[in-house]
């Protein structure tokens, strides 16, 4: 059987979710024996064009140039995965969106002619259709080794959908908000990072976005009742996956 | 020969996008630039209005590579506009959590972005796979050490979350650091091989006389803290850094380019703390560097990627003795009340000064933000390195050019991602 030819593409973004493969430093040479890694610019020199079984998405569509990039890269692969918040909800960059990018563009360059970029940060799967997504800001190593191991082998990979307030439960962690009063997103937040931050002693800020069907208003009256007022309670759901539908909508009834 | 243009789509094995072109006319140079692609992502914008405390945690995603000086200068900036000071233990917490990130981004970049230059390599997995296979090997086990300290300290290798304003949000206990400990005794070993791999290299034999940047501490090598000095005598504090130095938005980039206040161009990151600190690297350290003949006046921009190796092993050292001398503080961070305030810091990110001024509201909240990574600082010297180093080569095949470019161009480890995608380069002989 050939091995599967990956494609790894970088949009607007950290580059902090294509770091994680290399970060993989045990599993990286057997990652390269197994699969054909044809383009990842950040790794290698050889820019191998053509068609990808596998293209991995890292950041959102903020440029003409990018929205166009996608469509190609869409019509040349089989499976379309985006790796982490950026490309996955529209990242960070997206607290643009609704605001007025030409003030912005003043905020930062002297010259705000040289700059060509959209009023919107905007996640893939508003462009092209994407086969599989995953979260986080970063994405989990766990997660990534899953999805290469289960897409060798042709199966679906097994990433949990629960809420991160499940993971830190399963982790023993004290919760933060009943003992402290911290305000945290692990009751509404996709389950992937093992409930990281309660375990640091402070709350989620839901780098892994929205969990299916999330109660964010049961979430942000109880965060009212521990004292936050509507600019805190809006700015918490207004980070890492501020353009999540589940999440700009209850970030804007507080504004 | 004199009149043709060559392009290449993208260079590669960089952080970010960005684009590079050579104008030759009649067999001379008459033009280069070193252009950023890398869409802007704004920053500095939609921090306005965000709580201080937000800060570490939305600047840390500027850069995946580098998260942990974001985190760094941004804290310190904000101590300052809150007139708290941390130290003890939680200011060598910090020094330790550097220490890891210097591993991790100086290895990534010496054994896997830069090393393949050397050699000739596509990339470090084509290197593994045609006979460097245990350098490769030693070099990701090396950096795992790296990797370590950052979870270790800060909870994840990538955006880590325990940062926080006054301090961290929890501490680890003494014996906690057991098998971290081991780890690094082990890396420290790795690391001193490391150096010796990277040394026996060859290197372009060029030079030049750069402004060497970087930040000064009577005791401690730079990195967290310290006055802002120069090769050519500057010596500031760093509330000072506006005054003397200045960004342009020039045409061809998406991210401004620094300068000193007279319009000349300077040199930040590994070469430069290297030159200007020699004498506070640890004794196997400096050993190291007189072992394998690197200067301490080093001005070959090529052997920059030995200098990183010799950083990396200071960092490991470092560690271990960060590590050794720790003692559990009293609480995980300084507690303080929200003013308003202005607040400056420069840290050593791995590729150089990284800046960051906020003004802050009663409140806590932000009212102006201003980032000056090192990239955008050290560009105009990377045009400057490609208009003297590749004329005497314009002779030579195009494929032989564009791969000394490459070379030249990844001395810098440019970090465009910070800086603000794609490096495109482009030869245009008329
Ligand atoms: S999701 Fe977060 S870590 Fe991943 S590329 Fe975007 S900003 Fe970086
Ligand atoms: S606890 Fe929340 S914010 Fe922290 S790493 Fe997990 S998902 Fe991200």
């Amino acid at each position: 059987m050939a091995k599967p030819r990956l494609g790894v593409f970088k949009f607007s973004s950290c580059d902090g979710c294509q770091l994680s493969l290399l970060d993989c430093e045990d599993e990286l040479l057997a990652v390269a024996g197994a699969i054909d890694i044809a383009y990842f610019p950040e790794a290698t020199r050889s820019d191998d064009v053509g068609h990808y079984d596998i293209a991995f998405i890292e950041g959102s569509v903020t440029t003409p140039h990018e929205a166009e990039m996608i469509q190609d890269i869409r019509a040349r692969s089989t499976a379309l995965i985006t790796l982490g918040a950026c490309a996955t909800s529209g990242g960070i960059q997206a607290l643009k969106n609704g605001a007025d990018t030409a003030a912005f563009i003043d905020a930062v360059y002297a010259h705000p002619e040289y700059i060509d970029t959209l009023d919107t940060a905007t996640p893939i799967s508003d462009h092209v259709t994407v086969d599989f997504e995953l979260r986080g800001c970063p994405i989990s190593k766990r997660d990534l080794i899953e999805l290469v191991a289960a897409t060798v082998v042709g199966r679906t990979p097994q990433t949990p959908s629960h809420a991160a307030c499940i993971e830190c439960k399963l982790a023993g962690h004290v919760c933060v908000m009943v003992s402290q009063g911290t305000p945290c997103l692990g009751p509404v937040t996709h389950a992937g990072c093992g409930a990281l931050c309660p375990g640091y002693a402070r709350g989620c800020y839901g780098c892994f976005g929205p969990k299916e069907t999330p109660n964010t208003a049961a979430l942000a009256a109880q965060l009212a009742n521990h004292g936050a007022d509507n600019r805190q309670i809006a700015r918490l759901f207004s980070t890492f996956n501020t353009n999540a539908p589940e999440f700009r909508k209850e970030a804007e009834k507080h504004e | 020969m004199n009149d043709k243009v060559i392009k290449v789509d993208m260079l590669a094995r960089v952080e970010g996008e960005g684009a590079f072109k050579v104008v030759v006319r009649d067999g001379e140079i008459v033009g280069t630039e070193f252009r950023i692609f890398e869409p802007p992502r704004f920053f500095e914008a939609f921090l306005q209005g965000r709580d201080h405390m937000e800060a570490p945690d939305i600047t840390a995603r500027i850069c995946g590579i580098c998260p942990v000086a974001y985190q760094m200068s941004s804290v310190h900036a904000m101590e300052m506009a809150l007139g708290i000071t941390v130290d003890g233990p939680l200011r060598d917490l910090r020094r330790l959590l550097y220490c890891g990130e210097w591993i991790e981004s100086h290895i990534l970049h010496a054994a896997m972005l830069h090393a393949p230059d050397f050699l000739g390599y596509a990339g470090a997995i084509e290197m593994a796979n045609d006979g460097h296979g245990d350098a490769v090997k030693l070099a990701l086990e090396y950096k795992k050490a790296g990797n370590a300290i950052v979870t270790f300290v800060g909870g994840r290798e990538i955006h880590p979350i325990n940062v926080r304003v006054g301090g961290f949000y929890k501490v680890p206990r003494k014996t906690d650091f057991a098998p971290l400990r081991e780890q690094l005794l082990k890396a420290r070993d790795l690391a001193e091989k490391f150096v010796d791999w990277t040394a026996s290299f060859t290197f372009p034999d060029k030079e030049r006389d750069y402004t060497m940047v970087s930040l000064s501490h009577p005791d401690e090598y730079p990195m967290n803290e310290g006055r802002v000095v120069s090769s050519k005598g500057l010596d500031i504090d760093v509330t000072d850094w506006p005054a003397h130095f200045r960004e342009e938005h020039v045409a061809h980039s998406n991210a401004l380019q620094g300068f000193m206040v007279d319009g000349s161009s300077y040199l930040c990151g590994p070469v430069p703390r290297f030159n200007n600190a020699y004498d506070l690297l640890s004794d196997r350290a400096k050993a190291a560097a007189e072992r394998v003949g690197l200067p301490r006046d080093n001005r070959n921009p090529y052997r920059s990627i030995t200098v990183r190796a010799i950083e990396g092993l200071y960092a490991v050292d470092e560690a271990l003795r960060i590590i050794d001398a720790y003692e559990e503080p009293d609480a995980p961070f300084v507690a303080y009340e929200p003013r308003a305030g202005v607040g400056m810091a420069a840290t050593e990110a791995p590729r150089g000064l990284l800046f960051h001024r906020y003004e802050l509201n009663d409140d806590g909240s932000i009212k102006t933000a201003l980032i000056v990574p090192p990239t955008s600082q050290n560009q105009p010297s990377i045009e400057e390195d490609l208009q003297s180093f590749i004329g005497d080569i314009l002779d030579q095949p195009d494929e032989d050019i564009l791969l000394l470019c490459e070379q030249t161009i990844r001395n810098y480890d440019p970090c465009i991602s910070c800086a603000t995608h794609f490096l495109e380069l482009d030869i245009d002989r008329g």
